[in-house]
């Protein structure tokens, strides 16, 4: 088993999701990740979804997905060519003698400060899985109050889009178009 | 009013008149179908329409209906149901139709758009319900999308690899008024079936054939749906290969041509199933090596390489290592296949399977279909074997699922695709009668015979009403040995003969129902036969009936068993061709 990441465009169509998340469990593929939202072009919206599963069994996922109508395009985004994002709001307990030390982390994971209580503090931190699990690790001795966390979104180094191509409308003439008497 | 380039154009309508004449643009010619609430405004149109409505008497009718239309014609099957239960009653059909790759289109209604969501009176989320068993679904709550929707819906039911697609309009949609326009392109931006095969796939392949000395043609239901049969015929004459034809593809090829082996898998001809087993390379034509067929999958085939050619990428690979993938149209494959092996031949090089063709030749030989004659009683495979001979390979046969349909497969004969109509991906009982219904409405010249089982006929005899009101003869003939024959044979087999549950008691005893009388309470005419002697009588008079539906009741004798047989899960080596009996190849001839 080996983590990957899957861009998939999408028609920005009500069911997208749903016909998306069925796939994945109708056919035993287990997600790890999934983030959705707009793209540069109104009509396509843009997933990222990270799976955990065998080199064929992804060539299968893949071919799933191409099935489905409403999927346009997708890229496997290789770590070492793409830029990958995670973004995780975590509340830490921090009274009078401890926050200092957490702030220390702040700094050191270019982390921000997003609210602060009295006996706790909320941390926002974006960078790739590894680096989220090394802040969190350090976080732990303080006390994790709680804590949430998106799903990855990645995207290809250097200028080409992986929209580029696909957004061309090809039209394709209706099979029986008969005059109606 | 105005009309542009074929169009209506800008007429006021309601959504159910557009919803119809959206229909008639896609080029539907029948639909098979209820009303009910929902869809009740779509059925005051249709009153008016050119498009022949055949009201059915249990939507799962109405959809194996459309799928026998389909499958007789190669034409979009239609059918039409209301919102909740009307919609889920189409839930096997269109499941069947996916799994069979059946051109199919469903219509539901559903109810208001503002109800949607609120658990209202029969209401069902039939988009989220059919969503895994639909190549695609709509649900359409704007009037103005209705000609747009059906349009698309039809072009991808009918393309590619293809399927049921279901549109589900909400019945504000159909109340409110709209302006109808259909549509002169189509712009599905993430739909792009690839028909024409790479050239360099097919020169792989070419190569492949010429260097193989055991090659087998593995012919699945993609031939059959590309109505790719002429060109098979060319590519395995030319060459000589050995052809096998799964479930799906009886009729795809002859079964009296010498080069054809038979069915293969579970209850295979021994001669289809070694010749897979045993070949050196599988060339594989829209099939996609079902379970059925491979049996155990790691043991299958061990030696051989695979073409595996599919007009969907998903199949290529899913079940089996591939060597050659080709992802075309099989008519496009078949053509191009042709036309290289013919450049080969013409420059000298042609494939060497001698050996291979004789050595499969003496096991069609040793080991051709067989059953015993029983001592007292009729056997079943003697019935489906004269019927075939009787009323010949122009006819349209339609099989349930059991016994019956695999003996239908073995003993009918087949020469001419689309011939053959059942359920073989998902295995629907009761499919035979309604499929048969849709089978003769769209080919109302030929004789369509239901072969069914006495348990399978209980599931969906109620069409028999709908076939002698509309004037669809079909004849029906039941293989009545009293049970649920498969899964007896299976406790037979494999649970000490422990008769859980499979007895029908529809014999002698009891006779519940009696079909003679049951197809007389339908209007139809009920026939019975219980001995070879009158079997053929029997048949003949049945084929002289042609105003009215016929039902046969064969009272065939209950322990007749489908052989050969390879037990599910286990390799096809361990083949049986009757029970305890396995085959014995004489390798050395290879």
């Amino acid at each position: 088993m080996s983590i990957h990441t899957l861009s998939v465009l999408v028609e920005n169509k009500p069911g997208v999701l749903a016909r998306i998340a069925g796939l994945f469990s109708r056919r035993g593929f287990n997600i790890d990740s999934l983030a959705v939202g707009p793209t540069e072009h109104p009509d396509i919206s843009r997933m990222t979804i990270v799976v955990n599963v065998e080199e064929i069994a992804l060539e299968q996922v893949t071919k799933q997905l191409n099935k489905l109508i409403e999927v346009i395009k997708i890229v496997e985004l290789d770590d070492r060519e793409a830029i990958e994002r995670e973004l995780l709001l975590v509340k830490v307990k921090a009274d009078v003698e401890t926050r200092s030390q957490v702030l220390d982390v702040v700094q050191l994971f270019k982390a921000r400060v997003v609210d602060v209580a009295t006996d706790a503090i909320t941390l926002e931190v974006t960078g790739n899985s590894a680096k989220l699990a090394d802040f969190l690790r350090v976080l732990e001795p303080f006390g994790i109050r709680e804590l949430v966390q998106s799903g990855l979104v990645a995207i290809g180094r250097g200028p080409r889009s992986i929209s580029e191509r696909t957004l061309r409308p090809v039209p394709v003439p209706v099979p029986d178009a008969k005059v109606i008497a | 009013m105005t009309e542009q380039g074929g169009n209506r154009s800008g007429t006021q309508v309601t959504g159910a008149q557009s919803l119809i004449m959206s229909l008639e643009s896609a080029g539907a010619e029948n639909i098979f179908g209820i009303p009910g609430g929902a869809i009740l405004p779509a059925y005051d149109p249709l009153y008016d329409s050119k498009i022949r409505h055949i009201l059915v008497r249990h939507e799962q009718g109405a959809g194996h209906a459309a799928q026998g239309y389909a499958a007789a014609t190669g034409k979009v099957g239609v059918c039409m149901a209301t919102s909740g239960p009307g919609a889920t009653n189409l839930v096997t059909p269109i499941a069947d139709a996916y799994m069979d790759s059946v051109p199919m289109v469903a219509v539901t209604g559903q109810v208001p758009a503002a109800a949607i969501g609120t658990d209202a009176f029969q209401e069902a989320d039939i988009r989220g319900i059919t969503m895994p068993i639909t190549k695609h679904n709509f649900l359409v709550t704007d009037p103005a999308e209705i000609p747009r929707t059906v349009a698309e819906a039809f072009y991808l039911a009918s393309t590619g690899r293809p399927g049921p697609v279901l549109v589900d309009v909400a019945k504000s949609a159909l109340t409110a008024m709209t302006d109808f326009v259909w549509p002169t392109e189509i712009n599905l931006p993430g739909y792009r079936p690839v028909t024409r095969p790479h050239a360099k796939q097919i020169r792989e392949a070419t190569k492949l054939i010429l260097e193989s000395r055991r090659p087998v043609l593995y012919v699945g239901g993609g031939v059959i749906r590309a109505r790719a049969s002429k060109e098979l015929r060319v590519l395995a004459e030319m060459t000589g290969m050995p052809v096998v034809t799964t479930l799906m593809a009886r009729g795809a090829f002859p079964d009296s041509h010498p080069q054809h082996l038979g069915m293969p898998g579970m209850h295979g001809t021994v001669a289809a199933v070694a010749g897979l087993q045993k070949s050196d390379l599988i060339i594989s034509l829209g099939a996609r090596f079902d379970d059925r067929v491979t049996g155990n999958l790691d043991s299958f085939a061990p030696g051989a390489r695979v073409i595996h050619a599919d007009i969907d990428p998903a199949e290529i690979g899913k079940n089996r290592f591939v060597d050659v993938p080709i992802v075309g149209d099989c008519r496009e494959v078949l053509a191009d296949l042709v036309v290289a092996l013919q450049g080969e031949q013409d420059a000298g090089n042609t494939g060497d399977f001698e050996g291979w063709v004789k050595f499969l030749a003496g096991v069609k030989e040793r080991y051709p279909l067989g059953y015993d004659t029983p001592a007292e009683g009729l056997a079943p495979q003697y019935v489906i074997q004269r019927l075939g001979a009787i009323s010949g390979p122009e006819s349209i046969y339609c099989a349930g699922v059991g016994q019956h349909q695999m003996w239908a497969t073995h003993y009918v004969g087949f020469e001419n695709p689309n011939t053959w109509i059942n359920s073989g991906g998902l295995g629907t009982m009761g499919f035979a009668v309604p499929a048969a219904m849709g089978a003769k409405v769209g080919c109302p010249d030929t004789t369509v015979w239901a072969i069914d089982g006495d348990g399978c006929f209980q599931m969906t005899n109620q069409e028999l009403a709908t076939c002698t009101i509309e004037g669809i003869p079909i004849k029906v003939a039941i293989i009545n040995n009293e049970s649920l024959g498969m899964v007896r044979q299976w406790q037979t087999l494999f649970y000490e003969s422990r008769y859980s549950n499979t007895d029908l008691h529809t014999g002698p005893a009891r006779r519940i129902p009696d079909f003679v009388k049951l197809a007389d309470a339908y209007g139809a005419v009920g026939l019975s036969c219980d001995n070879a002697g009158e079997v053929d009588a029997t048949i003949k008079k049945a084929m002289e009936i042609n105003d009215v539906p016929v039902v046969v009741d064969f009272r065939v004798h209950r322990d007749a068993m489908v052989w050969p047989m390879v037990a599910a899960g286990t390799s096809n080596d361990d083949i049986k061709f009757a029970r305890d009996l396995a085959p014995e190849f004489d390798e050395d001839d290879l």
